[in-house]
């Protein structure tokens, strides 16, 4: 990604964006709210025109093809649209959709794939249950064995976690970063939560205003002084490399006096 | 065997429609054509008609048991009014489900951008002005087929200036505009010219009245090529059903799916409509009760709504000529009357379910 800028409704969202991500890598997108972070991975996955240069594996984005997009690049949008009445099955399968021709039914082989996908995720057992039914966790891994049967070499999440209880979160994220170190998949998030942002991804990005702010290995990017900056807000910084950074917000000093 | 085979080889199968439902929806066609074939003014009986369809089929040699009126009741008057029946309903349900995989929306229906509307100024204005027969071809067909798509064309024409290529909402909204508009004009043809009021009444109630064979053959391309596009693009609507950002992102063309699959949808239900007028309801009803009773994959609900549409259509207009025999009822408020109990009780019988 090089020089990325992209304008909605004349307002410049992302702002000359560079980033460059290794095959195999986790990287996470930080931000404020409004920082661009979701228009950065919809112009990565091809769904916003941009100006400037996306590359993946040396094919430019803006000049493949909707099926060609899709074969190389997953997008998990935040809220994901789960039709109620759909099987997990179903729903997995339309991941196929990019290696499936313009008409063409999909086949037993196709199936494989989904439930191979479901299989890796641990959701073998929710093939036949409908969409509506699911937990939140469940529904998430069904997204992910969707994005999975898609077959792509990179992945984008915005926001995997964000109304999953701790333990889901947990669950979910470890089955990221699993299929991520065994199956060689890329991975660019956009990520909400700070401590998470601290201890899953090899690198982050903080955006603010559309500009990289800060960029590099968690425990640089997510200093106190840096948050305090871009978020406006007073945290400390605990734990160290070894069992990640959690970033702990705490209560405004002036307004605790002030109460 | 296909499943046996499978099954020993752990080969998945694909979910869709199954062999059970299609043998349901066969049955029901046939039964639905037997009983509009049977009954009548001169009841034919289900055997002898079996024996005389039989009797036409080379290298068996089977005599007819129909005397020539007999004949000609069943395959000059009967038959083609069966066959316009079956085409009608099969491609107003399936449109119907089409349109509500395109829109994501329950309540869309074969009408929803404007082509009833466009239909019934066509047919009025040809009622009206051109008194209905020009030269000795009835006008009322070719009219209410050109209003159909050109109220389509519009809406989509419309809908598409202002973004809606990109939004369903937009386009329903640029339909609501084109079809109020083009409802006003009608009515106002209407009232000029009262004189012609009771014929374009029945119109727009709609009816299978047929001269003969020759209206089948008129619309069968239409509808042939319609359900032939429409079906190619089962899989295409269930994928359009996880939202337009998401389908983009798994590789769909979604724009232009939508254009094909409503151009297509709208030709089939103008060539429809064209010889049937504005009967209602039934691009609403079948698709649902397919989807409450089979599931909700457009691999089965386009499908089994054209199967069971068609069948619904046939015993709608048999109910529409026996019940105030010899007098007939306008289709339109048989489907109506009896469509939506019988969609009340499937409604209860089974959970609610959004396309």
């Amino acid at each position: 990604m090089n020089r990325v800028s992209v304008a909605l409704d004349g307002a410049r969202v992302v702002d000359g964006l560079g980033i460059t991500v290794e095959a195999g890598e986790w990287v996470g997108l930080i931000g404020p709210n409004g920082a661009g972070k979701t228009t950065a991975l919809r112009a990565v996955a091809g769904l916003v025109p941009y100006a400037g240069s996306i590359a993946i594996l040396g094919a430019e984005v803006s000049s493949l093809s909707r099926r060609a997009i899709a074969r190389r690049i997953a997008y998990v949008p935040q809220d994901p649209v789960l039709p109620p009445d759909m099987t997990v099955i179903e729903y997995v399968l339309l991941g196929r959709t990019p290696h499936l021709g313009y008409a063409a039914a999909a086949g037993p082989r196709d199936v494989d794939a989904c439930r191979l996908a479901l299989a890796r995720l641990d959701a073998a057992h929710l093939a036949d249950r409908r969409l509506g039914s699911l937990s939140g966790g469940e529904r998430q891994r069904a997204v992910l064995a969707r994005s999975m049967a898609q077959d792509t070499s990179l992945l984008l999440l915005d926001e995997p976690t964000t109304a999953l209880d701790v333990g889901a979160q947990q669950q979910v994220l470890e089955l990221i970063s699993a299929l991520r170190s065994q199956g060689g998949l890329t991975v660019l998030s956009a990520m909400h939560d700070l401590t998470i942002a601290g201890q899953y991804p090899d690198r982050l990005l903080l955006l603010d205003r559309g500009r990289e702010a800060a960029s590099g290995p968690a425990r640089e990017v997510l200093t106190e002084e840096i948050v305090a900056r871009h978020y406006g807000a007073t945290v400390r910084i605990v734990g160290d490399d070894a069992t990640g950074l959690a970033v702990v917000p705490l209560r405004h000093q002036e307004a605790e006096q002030r109460l | 065997m296909i499943g046996a085979l499978r099954a020993r080889r752990n080969v998945t199968a694909v979910p869709g429609l199954t062999g059970a439902w299609i043998a349901a929806a066969v049955a029901v066609v046939v039964a639905a054509t037997l009983l509009g074939l049977a009954i009548g003014p001169v009841e034919l009986g289900f055997a002898s008609i079996l024996r005389e369809v039989a009797s036409h089929i080379p290298f068996l040699s089977v005599s007819s048991p129909f005397t020539a009126t007999e004949d000609a009741i069943l395959w000059e008057l009967r038959a083609p009014r069966v066959v316009l029946g079956l085409l009608v309903g099969a491609m107003l349900a399936s449109a119907g489900a089409a349109y509500q995989g395109v829109f994501r929306n329950p309540l869309a229906d074969p009408y929803l951008l404007g082509a009833a509307a466009g239909a019934g100024l066509g047919a009025t204005l040809a009622i009206a002005y051109g008194g209905g027969v020009v030269a000795g071809r009835d006008l009322r067909p070719l009219a209410a087929f050109a209003g159909a798509t050109l109220g389509v064309a519009a809406a989509y024409a419309l809908g598409r200036s202002v973004g809606g290529a990109r939004s369903t909402a937009t386009l329903i909204l640029a339909g609501v505009t084109v079809a109020s508009f083009l409802t006003a004009v009608q009515t106002f043809v209407q009232q000029q010219n009262t004189d012609t009021v009771q014929e374009v009444y029945a119109w727009i109630l709609g009816q299978l009245e047929t001269s003969g064979w020759r209206d089948v053959v008129a619309i069968l391309p239409y509808v042939a090529a319609s359900w032939a596009v429409l079906l190619l693009h089962r899989r295409l609507l269930d994928v359009l059903a996880v939202g337009d950002d998401e389908a983009a992102s798994l590789g769909v063309n979604v724009a232009r799916v939508r254009l094909v699959v409503l151009a297509m949808a709208t030709l089939g239900t103008a060539a429809a409509v064209a010889l049937s007028g504005l009967i209602a309801f039934v691009g609403i009803i079948v698709p649902h009760a397919v989807r409450l009773v089979a599931g909700t994959s457009y691999r089965i609900v386009l499908p089994l709504s054209l199967a069971f549409g068609a069948a619904f259509l046939v015993l709608a207009d048999l109910l529409a000529r026996t019940i105030v025999a010899p007098a007939e009822l306008p289709i339109g408020v048989v489907t109506a009357f009896f469509g939506a109990p019988f969609f009340a009780v499937v409604l209860r019988m089974t959970r609610t379910v959004a396309p």
